[in-house]
């Protein structure tokens, strides 16, 4: 029984990704490229401990993002708005730290903490005007995204660059090392090789494991996380369960923001040690996408997350080597994306119908025993 | 199937049987629809009326049986079909486009084109011409957004019209409107029917259907129960061939009740969503150890009475008290730890989580109290041991307390919410409908669940639409009309006949009892 739940379980991703594979080789056929060729380069590159240690790198805000993003849809809530939630918790985070001197770890606590009631407050907004004025989120969030862009391009120009610099990057002060995150390179080495190339592992990617462990905890563990989650299962049967929707949407958005704020802090904490223009954007669609293959699952999320960032991490080598475009790559993460929802469905389907034939044989079938008494 | 008579019936079906997983929604079941005529479906809830529409409407197929429109034997495996055979259906809830105007609703789907553009004007000509002939006034232009429920069903009529539909299927059409707005629809179908059109009507109140039926077919569990002209009917032989007597009765007790209330209501009045009082200055009281059977049809205020006890709809007025202490203000969770259990009349849709294994479904009601909680956190062994005990003591057949909910039969599954409430002891116990839609053997266990609850000295509040089942458990009976209690009837001393003649209103003064 468990073992077959587990077959299926691992099926859909399986499949999704073969026929993503597929799809992606096709397409490169019709622009007259060697797939196989294009794969492999992918591959061995893909392979080296420096594409991992970017692997890592690049999987550590995607998984934040999905994980804000699940907090929302396990309870059929689309936050949309984690985009403008964690680009505006950065740029306020990298502000107050660079604005503080504090000792080491209690600098970073509070950049932490300054991201997450940022990230926190702007969804709680959408949340409050759900609750309040029955706004539907994705609306909501959707405008608020645009506001949170516009307010970050005001804040940053008008109050929160650093005078000193003088070339045309526009920037906020750096943050002192008291706040600034310790890379794992030196923990990586021990079991592996020397890393090169100047390649650090952001030391971040320990509270985003932290952060999924909480979040499964949370979810099945808590009381909170019961009602949390029996709202998304079935809201009728949570309110008379007890589980007040109001507080429900309206706590749901705000531990999705606080988790969207941290998206921006390994970069802040780990590199760049600022907010600047090369700050990357777009990581809270991009989570929509990881939440989605992950199936809002922690552990799913993870592998989602891995899988987007070591694409992402090993599709350059196609600029350098033969003739396959790197787009190929996103073409890939997309198929991924819908081929996963698809492919979860149909196992969802053979799911319920095996569940429900287990359950039929146990009892034994006293359906038809009103027969006798009618007419 | 020979009928005999010399026309064919616009439409016949004999023998349609429709299984779902764990339920015979149809069984057999007859129904011959005169050409001309009005004819009623009814039944309760789950009797399978609407299930036997959607056969005839193409949206679901049956397993079994015959269908015929006009005398020629026809399959249906999409509505389209259906509506090409000339039969259109008005849903209960609208299919409409709010932001489109009358005309381009009417139209939608069914589009007049001329060189590829559509035809505006002869499709306006066409739905003034319909308007004009049955009396559906509408204007074309209107947006739907801005019309009155009865006139967004007239809007589902003419686009069933246009479609060329001869014979119309209404769902319960008058479950929306206001009684004038009733008034004018039996207006438009009497026209229909002047006209040559068939009309089957579903619905389960009484006197509507007495009032516009020629003929009326009765379900029951599914089956045909009876087929008859509608003056030769009372509404409370009607009312009996609904729910039936030859059902396996609940025994009945000696009386364990005393003199403490633990639940009182006074003069509560409640809005209904429709924003007309659905409950207006009811009092109750339900004692220790006692059953309080409610009796009535079918959305006179039970839903809401129920909604309101359980903190689920707020009152406009009156107050509530569980042993003595004002409860009106409590949210749902306070409530529900206060030791108020609840037995939902929809339990798929307020009682369960289909999806989440039976364990969490059993944790659903009392996450916030032992053996399920330990302070703020979820206590999963203790649940799942719980669970288990529940699933045993209460007979509900699964393979495990990881058997997600979805997979167990609407018995087993009522069995659980039964199992799930009773082992949280609660002080009260609201229970609607709970029979509704389960086999015999399921339906049995519910009622010992009951009785157990009454001998624990819990309060029971028991809404049904089983007069039997009401009768034979309840200590007391009060019988709700229009938002009223308007009478109260020692079950000892009653008949399903007086009950359902109480329902209806029909016969309130015999019994010198008047709310």
């Amino acid at each position: 029984m468990s073992v077959r739940r587990f077959a299926l379980a691992l099926a859909a991703p399986v499949c999704a990704f073969t026929f993503s594979i597929g799809v992606s080789s096709l397409v490169l056929m019709a622009f007259g490229t060697n797939p196989i060729d294009a794969w492999s380069e992918m591959l061995s590159y893909g392979t080296r401990l420096e594409t991992f240690v970017e692997t890592g790198n690049r999987a550590t805000p995607l998984y934040l993002a999905g994980i804000a993003v699940a907090i929302g849809f396990r309870m059929n809530l689309f936050n949309i708005g984690v985009e403008g939630q964690y680009v505006l918790a950065a740029l306020l985070a990298a502000s107050a730290g660079a604005a503080v001197d504090l000792p080491p770890v209690l600098h970073v606590a509070l950049i932490i903490a300054v991201a997450m009631t940022v990230g926190s407050a702007f969804a709680g907004v959408a949340g409050y005007l759900k609750v309040s004025r029955g706004v539907h989120e994705v609306i909501s969030t959707i405008m608020l995204n645009a506001v949170a862009l516009a307010a970050v391009g005001f804040l940053l120009r008008n109050w929160l660059l650093d005078e000193s610099d003088t070339t045309l990057n526009m920037m906020t002060p750096e943050i002192p090392a008291s706040g600034q995150f310790p890379h794992l390179n030196s923990l990586v080495e021990t079991f592996t090789r020397e890393i090169t190339r100047g390649r650090e592992l952001w030391g971040f990617l320990l509270v985003a494991v932290f952060v999924g462990v909480l979040f499964h905890v949370f979810l099945n563990r808590t009381r909170a996380g019961f009602d949390l989650r029996a709202t998304g299962l079935n809201p009728f049967a949570a309110e008379a369960s007890g589980a007040d929707p109001s507080t429900n949407i309206v706590r749901a958005m705000l531990l999705s923001g606080a988790v969207a704020g941290l998206i921006g802090l390994p970069e802040v904490l780990g590199d760049a040690h600022k907010y600047d223009l090369g700050f990357a954007r777009g990581l809270g669609f991009t989570g929509i996408a990881v939440a989605l293959v992950g199936r809002n699952h922690p552990g799913g999320i993870a592998i989602a997350a891995l899988l987007f960032g070591w694409l992402d991490s090993s599709a350059p080598i196609l600029d350098v080597v033969g003739d396959a475009p790197r787009e190929i790559v996103s073409i890939l993460q997309g198929v991924v994306v819908l081929s996963a929802v698809v492919a979860y469905e149909v196992v969802n389907r053979i799911r319920r119908v095996s569940e429900a034939r287990d359950a039929a044989v146990v009892v034994r079938l006293p359906v038809e025993t009103s027969t006798g008494n009618t007419e | 199937m020979t009928t005999g008579s010399a026309t064919p019936a616009a439409v016949e079906l004999a023998g349609i049987t429709k299984r779902f997983p764990g339920v015979v929604a149809n069984d057999r079941v007859d129904l011959r629809v005169a050409e001309g005529e009005i004819h009623a479906v009814v039944g309760e809830n789950g009797a399978g009326k609407s299930t036997l529409m959607k056969i005839l409407y193409g949206m679901q197929t049956a397993d079994e049986g015959r269908m015929l429109v006009s005398g020629n034997e026809v399959q249906f495996s999409s509505p389209s079909e259906a509506i090409d055979a000339g039969i259109g259906m008005v849903h209960q809830h609208f299919m409409l486009a709010d932001q489109l105007t009358v005309l381009e609703n009417v139209v939608l789907g069914a589009e007049p084109t001329r060189r590829g553009v559509i035809d505006y004007d002869s499709a306006r000509r066409h739905l003034d011409e319909l308007g004009s002939s049955y009396g559906l006034d509408l204007h074309p232009n209107d947006f739907v957004e801005s019309l009155e429920v009865g006139e967004r069903q007239r809007v589902e009529i003419i686009k069933v019209l246009y479609r060329g539909a001869k014979v119309l299927i209404l769902d319960e059409p008058t479950s929306v409107l206001v009684p004038q707005e009733v008034e004018k629809l039996f207006g438009n179908l009497r026209e229909l029917k002047a006209r040559g059109h068939t009309i089957i009507f579903i619905d389960h109140k009484l006197e509507e259907v007495l009032a516009i039926a020629d003929t009326i077919t009765v379900l029951r569990q599914g089956r045909t129960v009876a087929t008859m002209a509608s003056d030769q009917v009372t509404a409370a032989e009607l009312a009996e061939l609904m729910v039936g007597s030859e059902l396996p009765k609940p025994s009945t007790e000696p009386r364990v009740a005393d003199q403490h209330v633990t639940l009182s209501l006074h003069s509560a009045t409640v809005t209904g969503d429709d924003g007309r009082p659905a409950l207006e200055a009811v009092d109750l009281e339900i004692h220790r150890g006692e059953i309080l059977g409610v009796a009535g049809v079918e959305g006179n205020g039970q839903g809401e009475l129920i909604e309101a006890i359980l903190g689920l709809r707020h009152f406009t007025e009156g107050e509530l008290f569980l042993d003595g202490e004002s409860i009106t203000d409590w949210p749902v969770r306070h409530r529900r730890e206060a030791g108020l259990g609840y037995v939902p009349e929809d339990r798929q849709r307020r009682g369960l989580l289909l999806d989440a294994p039976l364990w969490e479904n059993v944790v659903l009601g009392h996450q916030t109290q032992p053996p399920y909680a330990r302070g703020q956190w979820l206590d999963r062994s203790s649940a799942r041991a719980a669970a288990g005990t529940i699933l045993s003591d209460f007979d509900v057949r699964a393979p495990g307390v990881d058997t997600s909910a979805r997979a167990l039969s609407g018995g087993n599954q009522q069995k659980l919410i039964i199992g799930r409430e009773m082992a949280a002891r609660p002080r009260m116990l609201v229970a609607a409908h709970p029979t509704r839609g389960i086999d015999v053997g399921a339906q049995a266990a519910v009622w010992d669940g009951l009785r157990e609850a009454r001998r624990e000295g819990m309060a029971v509040l028991l809404v049904s639409a089983d007069l039997e089942e009401l009768i034979g458990l309840a200590d007391r009976l009060v019988v709700m009309l229009r938002g009223r209690i308007t009478a109260e009837l020692d079950p000892t001393n009653t008949s399903p006949r007086l009950l359902g003649s109480h329902m209806t209103g029909a016969s309130v003064d015999d019994q010198g009892v008047v709310g």
